[in-house]
């Protein structure tokens, strides 16, 4: 293995004189994020767990954050490159409120804004390695996409990351529809978590949910307390 | 204007705390024939007068589209006109790529004055001498703004500019209150009608005009000729009921009076 390493590392395809400073592993990190709309705006959760490898070792991560006035992002995979996103994305609403014209950037336009930045930085070869969940609510419409670390993304009712893909998304389709009420969406998503409590080993026991319209709350349920 | 000592350079400011080549720069846009735009809640029109060199040649370009919620018509020197529409042009296109969503008119027409006033502060550059009347579409409705050669930039419900555009300014000066709650057609009249007040006699037709219109649900667009004619001709009509309603009230004065003995 290291010889073939080596070999590529000479003919200069992906190093530099330096040396090669590139994401090639994710060191500590998020696991699902599970997103849907309900009748009035988005529900997003997702636990505060940070794994160090198969150690659970952070227990207070916030992976749920809200951006400008109508969005809310949501990362599995690399807390510190989610933390980056986080500090491209103040720069952004920082400069979008500076206008201070009555315009401001929906969820929309942050969703393609972050593509931009997660395909750019897949296409150098040095990724940001985050599955990203993105909701909104500007002027009544409801926005949910995702991206990924390669820059692929896409709008859906229903979103999830990781291993919430495989073990969410199944009981999504079937259960969810246009009108879920508050508390409907509050118990189909704590379902799902439930799930991947029971099934990911990288769970842990403490969520955060957020819901977007008619206001922004922040609600921490402790499955087991 | 008469020529000073302080008006060779734009960096030279005079003892008025006046930039004369700058005002000079408005002066070419109005020497550019007439550019009148006008607004409602939902819809931005611009309305321009064709000026051809000869009966030989085309006629100059006036109104450009720059995306789909956005157009401009210029007066003065087109072929800054041309490169001021480009560099919108690309503005709009690189906003658009990067949000999925139409740049806000008022955010581009800051960027547009920022580089015009930036012709006013190089010793090696020239500012702009070309008048902008910039109309779109945004969130927060429908938008007219006119953009100087100097860097200011001011929002309007109804503007003229270029050569005889008083007469268009007056018209419009009348009629402005009425405008925010026009309907799509009227604002094309009106448009039409301001268009009319600056050629002083000339007679109105499809062929020295050109007009463009903006609104919700509807991209930006120059309107097609057969249209602009149709609409010059309900004007006429228009008017000259008016003037025959004038002229049966001359009648029936001469009637009265012998009553009155």
């Amino acid at each position: 293995m290291n010889s073939i390493d080596a070999t590529i590392a000479e003919k200069g395809l992906m190093s530099s004189e330096m040396g090669s400073e590139r994401t090639l592993y994710p060191y500590v990190t998020g696991t699902s994020v599970i997103g849907i709309k309900y009748k009035d705006g988005i529900l997003m959760a997702a636990d505060m767990g940070g794994s160090y490898g198969s150690t659970l070792r952070y227990k207070s991560v916030e992976r749920l954050k809200p951006i400008g006035k109508h969005s809310l992002i949501g990362a599995s995979g690399e807390i510190s490159d989610f933390q980056e996103i986080l500090r491209y994305l103040d720069e952004l609403i920082l400069y979008d409120n500076m206008w201070d014209d009555g315009n401001s950037l929906g969820p929309k336009e942050v969703h393609n804004y972050l593509t931009r930045v997660m395909y750019n930085r897949r296409n150098k070869f040095n990724p940001l390695w985050n599955s990203l969940v993105l909701g909104g609510v500007k002027n009544g419409q409801k926005y949910l996409g995702t991206v990924s670390m390669i820059g692929v993304h896409f709008e859906d009712n229903h979103i999830a990351t990781g291993f919430g893909n495989h073990l969410a998304r199944p009981i999504l389709r079937k259960e969810w529809h246009e009108n879920l009420s508050f508390e409907d969406g509050v118990k189909l998503l704590e379902k799902c978590m439930r799930v991947l409590l029971y099934r990911d080993r990288s769970a842990v026991n403490k969520l955060q949910v957020w819901c977007l319209f008619p206001f922004v709350t922040s609600a921490f349920y402790p499955l087991f307390s | 204007m008469f020529r000073n000592q302080y008006d060779t350079d734009v960096t030279t400011w005079s003892p008025a705390g006046r930039l004369f080549q700058v005002e000079y720069a408005m002066e070419a846009v109005k020497q550019g024939s007439a550019a009148i735009g006008l607004r409602s809640k939902t819809h931005a029109v611009l309305a321009s007068v064709n000026k051809a060199n000869s009966e030989l040649s085309s006629h100059q370009k006036k109104i450009f589209k720059i995306d789909d919620h956005i157009g401009i018509a210029i007066a003065g020197l087109t072929a800054d006109g041309r490169v001021l529409s480009r560099y919108l042009r690309s503005e709009c296109i690189n906003y658009s790529f990067t949000y999925e969503s139409p740049l806000p008119v008022g955010r581009l027409v800051v960027q547009l004055a920022d580089k015009a006033q930036v012709c006013t502060q190089r010793s090696w550059k020239r500012p702009y001498g070309v008048g902008l009347l910039v109309a779109g579409l945004d969130e927060s409705g429908a938008h007219l703004y006119y953009n100087c050669p100097s860097g200011n930039y001011f929002e309007y419900q109804a503007f003229a500019i270029g050569s005889r555009s008083q007469a268009a300014k007056t018209y419009l000066e009348r009629k402005f209150e009425t405008f925010m709650d026009s309907s799509r057609e009227e604002l094309i009249k009106d448009a039409l009608f301001a268009i009319k007040e600056t050629l002083q006699g000339e007679k109105l037709t499809n062929s020295i005009c050109t007009v463009a219109v903006v609104g919700v649900g509807e991209p930006f667009h120059v309107m097609d000729q057969k249209t602009v004619q149709e609409v010059i001709d309900s004007l006429e009509i228009t008017e000259e009921r008016a003037d025959q309603g004038a002229a049966m009230q001359e009648d029936r004065s001469p009637e009265t009076a012998p009553m009155d003995i």
